[in-house]
């Protein structure tokens, strides 16, 4: 009965959690009209057109293309960089080891913003401007001090004793590395992976600055450009932005408990 | 930290291994090479593992950073050569521009209600979520969920539902222009960006909580300590180094504000939810002010610094160390 203020409580942070989404499926399947006339209602009729369009249209397929597009190259490219930094750092003693190692933590404190603009220019001395790996690349750099910093301590955690008798076997570095410490590495590989993807599909300034030309952008520029297009029809922006935060809620419903290990570092009872 | 061993070639096996392909090898030549063969074998290896993550960072992180520190000294439209220095001036400027102050003091103000508000908030959920409500782990899904929504979704969504006229309207008890009155846009973005972003805090708040074995908070309560006082002398400070580097994570976020602002105002009105991000890309890609934008830049990555380097010496030293994934539980 103590507890009865507490449980209320925590429903209705629920409750504000899940209206903006609810918000945005449902006033997805209305007209513009429903919704200025009544803010919370359901659907009355139920209107398709509104997703159908969107899902007919080239547009949003060519975003998500290239959304799915950045966020695997990024990913592909971080990921295995970062591992292999990681691996260093983590079972091999060496003079510098932490003054190498703080210069990536530093990383954590350099935003996209602050590097954005030498970034960009960068990019356009390259000719990278309005390409995927111009976002791309600069995604992964900034993606490795995270992915380093949470791969160490597993790489280790691992016994000495695994390296020693891989190592008597004949098993050099390197095959230690691919065969022995990748495998046993897979959840946290996975974790990584997650935050890769779910940070460069989200992300929002740099494909902002990189990608000027319509037929490159991703998602969240998709979004913003819509919203701005159709002001007047928020029924379409609603389904627009619904349909481009699906993909993450899906990821969200399958690598919960992967993102939360990630970060922090146990997993979570209950 | 404990020590790790390095991983020079153990002695070789005497006689033939053989590959599980089948093909024989022969036992490594490492027994033979002279400490500084293998010293330098090492070290090759080390390079080896380490390069290919340095040189894109360095290239794409470091240099950056340092270039804009460079073009912060010039007058520069982006385009064509760097040949108008002009010294400290673009910093000067910064600091007599209104606007810009303006947009510090939102950031502080943004930091301050992050430490203060939502922190607290967050907390207050991790405890809740932590005793064995019925459902918590369903609330916890739920109140983590919009960490992986992006700003941008969040930020249109949140706009059109305070609109005028729109939901927030109908659920408040007084119309407002939540997002057009400059005395109010600061606080309805402050809310948002709670809404996004406590279920993060909460998640580490609550591993915190459960790596505290319970019989220290029993022991507690069995000596007659109330609950109040179990939660002020036993709790919190055990709880101490995710704080921080909750904490830590939250300034350094809100001054680094960009996506949700730019979506949701652009900074307006008049500049009343401006941010030193918004102010950077506005004075760069929409007014073609490089250097005076590096500027602005070069001060934010002084804060962010300056803040690090306060945290490292005072209040985060031994929590540093895979601070993310472990808590500074290890």
């Amino acid at each position: 009965m103590r507890r009865l203020p507490l449980y209320a409580l925590g429903w209705l942070v629920a409750t504000a959690i899940l209206i903006p989404v609810v918000y945005a499926i449902f006033g997805g399947f209305r007209d513009t009209g429903q919704i200025g006339s009544s803010p919370f209602a359901l659907p009355d009729p139920w209107v398709f057109t509104n997703y159908t369009e969107i899902l007919a249209s080239g547009t949003f397929w060519r975003q998500v293309w290239n959304s799915v597009l950045i966020a695997a190259v990024s990913t592909l490219l971080t990921v295995p960089l970062a591992a292999l930094a990681a691996f260093v750092f983590a079972r091999f003693a060496f003079r510098g080891r932490e003054l190498l190692y703080t210069v990536f933590t530093l990383g954590l404190l350099f935003p996209v913003a602050v590097a954005i603009l030498p970034v960009f220019i960068m990019v356009r001395n390259l000719g990278l401007l309005d390409n995927p790996l111009g976002v791309a690349l600069p995604q992964a750099a900034f993606g490795l001090p995270m992915t380093i910093i949470i791969l160490r301590p597993f790489f280790a955690s691992f016994p000495n004793e695994l390296q020693d008798a891989a190592a008597i076997d004949g098993c050099g570095p390197f095959r230690f590395f691919w065969r022995i410490l990748l495998p046993l590495s897979r959840p946290v590989l996975a974790t990584v992976s997650v935050l890769a993807v779910v940070g460069s599909w989200n992300a929002f300034l740099l494909p902002l600055v990189i990608l000027t030309a319509a037929d490159t952008w991703t998602l969240p520029l998709g979004v913003t450009n819509y919203s701005t297009q159709y002001t007047a029809d928020t029924a379409r922006i609603l389904a627009f932005t619904t349909l481009s935060m699906v993909p993450a809620l899906v990821l969200y419903a399958f690598a919960e408990r992967h993102l939360v290990r990630g970060l922090t570092g146990s997993a979570i009872k209950g | 930290m404990p020590p790790r061993r390095d991983s020079s070639p153990l002695p070789a096996p005497a006689g033939p291994v053989v590959d599980p392909p089948g093909h024989v090898v022969l036992p490594a030549p490492a027994r033979r090479l002279s400490r500084r063969a293998r010293a330098r074998r090492r070290w090759t290896t080390i390079a080896l593992f380490v390069a290919p993550a340095l040189v894109l960072y360095l290239l794409l992180v470091v240099a950056p950073v340092v270039q804009a520190i460079y073009y912060s000294g010039f007058r520069w439209s982006g385009l064509g050569s760097l040949d108008d220095f002009v010294g400290l001036d673009n910093f000067k400027r910064a600091f007599s521009d209104d606007v810009f102050l303006g947009a510090l003091k939102h950031n502080a103000i943004i930091v301050a209600l992050s430490l203060f508000v939502q922190l607290p908030f967050a907390l207050g959920l991790a405890l809740l979520l932590n005793a064995r409500v019925r459902g918590r782990a369903l609330l916890r899904v739920l109140f983590f969920a919009p960490f992986v929504l992006s700003e941008v979704v969040t930020g249109v969504i949140w706009t059109l539902m305070l609109q005028p006229g729109g939901l927030a309207d109908a659920v408040s008890p007084v119309d407002r222009q939540w997002l057009a009155d400059p005395g109010i846009v600061l606080y309805t973005l402050f809310v948002v960006i709670s809404w996004k972003y406590f279920g993060f805090h909460m998640i580490l708040y609550l591993a915190g909580l459960q790596q505290i074995p319970r019989e220290l908070e029993e022991a507690a309560l069995i000596d007659g300590a109330t609950h109040r006082q179990v939660f002020r002398h036993v709790t919190l400070p055990l709880l101490g180094p995710t704080i921080r580097i909750s904490s830590f994570l939250s300034i350094i976020g809100a001054i680094q504000l960009f996506d949700l602002v730019w979506v949701m105002t652009g900074g307006g009105p008049v500049n009343a939810s401006n941010t030193m991000a918004v102010y950077m890309i506005d004075w760069s890609f929409q007014r073609f002010q490089f250097g005076y934008a590096s500027a602005v830049a070069v001060i934010m990555l002084v804060i962010s610094l300056a803040i690090a380097l306060f945290y490292q010496r005072f209040v985060l030293k031994r929590d540093l160390d895979g601070a993310l994934t472990t808590m500074g539980a290890r």
